[in-house]
C-alpha cells in the first residue's frame, strides 16, 4: 500500500514538474487568455472566443495560438482577425466615424439627461421657494412644533 | 400647456419605432468586411478528387457563386434545392467549399440530393473558411470577374433573397 502510494505521488511530482512553463511559455499563455477574452464569438455573440465552446470559437482559439507561437504580435492578430470578421469580433472596437456614436452615445444621452434633470430641478427650486408659507400656515406649524416639544418632554 | 403633456408620449412612441424596428434585425448578420474586396487566395483539394486541386484563380473571368456547405448542417438541406435549380438553369455557375466535413459523409450527401456545384473545395480544417470569415454555414459569396467578393448572404439562400437580391446583382454583374 505504502509503495502504491509513494509511485502515485513520485507520479504526481513528475507531470507537475512536467507541467511548469518557462518564463517565454507564461509570457505567451497570459498574451493568449487576454487576446481570446477581448475576441467576441461569432456564433454565440456574447460570449468571448475564450469562454465558448463553438466549434468556430476552438479553431480561433487554435489560430491564435498558432500565431503566438509564430511570434506574431497582439496588432497582428487582431488585424488578421478583423480582416475577416470586421470590427464586430472585439468587445472594444478602435475608434473610429462608423463607431463614434457607439462609443459617445451614451454620454450624449447621459448629458442630456442630466441637462434636463438638472433645468427641472432648478424650475423646480424656484416654484417652491416662490410659495412662503401664508402667517395661518405659519401659526400652523409653529403650534404643531409646540406640540412635538410638549411630547418630548411628556 | 397641452403641448407639454404630448412631449413624453412623443418620446414614448419614438421608443416603440425603434425597438419595434429592432424586432426585425437579425443580430447574426454580421456585415463581412470582406464585401468589395478581392476574394481571398486558397488551393485545395478537389472534393471529387484528392489528387486534383481548385485554387482561386479557377473563380475568374467569370461570376460565380461560391457556397459554404457542410453534409452536417440541416440549413444547408434547406436551400439545398434551390441551388439544384439554380444550377440547372445555367444562370450562373455555383462553386461548392465544403467546410470541415469528411469526404465520405459530403459525398454522400450530394449523391443523395443533387449536385449543384461545377466544383467542390474540399477545406477539411476549415483555414479557408476563417480566410473568408465563415461563421455560420451556410454561407454564399457572389464573386464578380475579377475575383471581388460583391455579395455574402449569410444563412440559408431563400427564394425571396435570390429572386430580388441575388440574381439582379449577378445579371448587373454579368451585364
Amino acid at each position: 500500500m505504502k509503495s502504491v502510494l509513494a509511485v502515485c505521488l513520485l507520479l504526481c511530482a513528475f507531470s507537475l514538474r512536467a507541467a511548469v512553463p518557462t518564463a517565454q511559455d507564461d509570457q505567451l499563455e497570459a498574451r493568449y487568455r487576454a487576446l481570446t477574452s477581448e475576441l467576441r464569438c461569432l456564433v454565440c455573440q456574447n460570449e468571448s472566443i475564450a469562454d465558448s465552446h463553438a466549434d468556430l470559437a476552438r479553431d480561433l482559439r487554435n489560430q491564435v495560438r498558432a500565431m503566438l507561437e509564430q511570434g506574431k504580435s497582439d496588432r497582428e492578430i487582431m488585424d488578421y482577425l478583423t480582416a475577416r470578421y470586421g470590427d464586430f469580433v472585439r468587445f472594444r472596437p478602435p475608434l473610429k466615424s462608423t463607431t463614434v456614436a457607439l462609443w459617445f452615445g451614451p454620454f450624449v444621452l447621459m448629458a442630456l439627461g442630466g441637462g434636463l434633470l438638472m433645468a427641472y430641478m432648478a424650475r423646480r427650486r424656484k416654484r417652491v421657494s416662490d410659495a412662503p408659507l401664508s402667517s395661518g400656515e405659519r401659526e400652523k406649524l409653529a403650534a404643531l412644533l409646540r406640540g412635538t416639544e410638549n411630547e418630548g418632554r411628556g | 400647456m397641452k403641448a407639454r403633456y404630448l412631449i413624453p408620449l412623443g418620446i414614448f412612441i419614438s421608443l416603440v419605432v425603434l425597438l419595434w424596428a429592432g424586432l426585425y434585425l437579425n443580430p447574426r448578420e454580421v456585415p463581412s468586411p470582406l464585401i468589395d474586396k478581392p476574394a481571398p487566395e486558397f488551393t485545395l483539394p478537389l472534393l471529387h478528387d484528392p489528387a486534383g486541386q481548385i485554387a482561386r484563380k479557377d473563380l475568374l473571368g467569370q461570376v460565380t457563386l461560391l457556397n459554404v456547405w457542410a453534409s452536417w448542417c440541416a440549413a444547408c438541406r434547406e436551400e439545398h434545392p434551390l441551388l439544384v435549380e439554380l444550377a440547372r438553369s445555367g444562370q450562373v455557375p455555383i462553386y461548392g467549399l465544403n467546410y470541415k466535413d469528411t469526404r465520405e459523409d459530403a459525398l454522400r450527401w450530394l449523391n443523395g440530393l443533387g449536385n449543384p456545384y461545377v466544383a467542390s473545395a474540399f477545406d477539411e480544417q476549415g483555414g479557408v473558411g476563417i480566410d473568408y470569415g465563415v461563421y455560420g454555414v451556410p454561407e454564399t459569396y457572389v464573386i464578380d470577374r475579377e475575383g471581388v467578393i460583391r455579395y455574402k448572404v449569410i444563412g440559408p439562400l431563400t427564394e425571396d433573397c435570390l429572386k430580388n437580391t441575388v440574381l439582379p446583382l449577378i445579371r448587373k454583374l454579368q451585364g
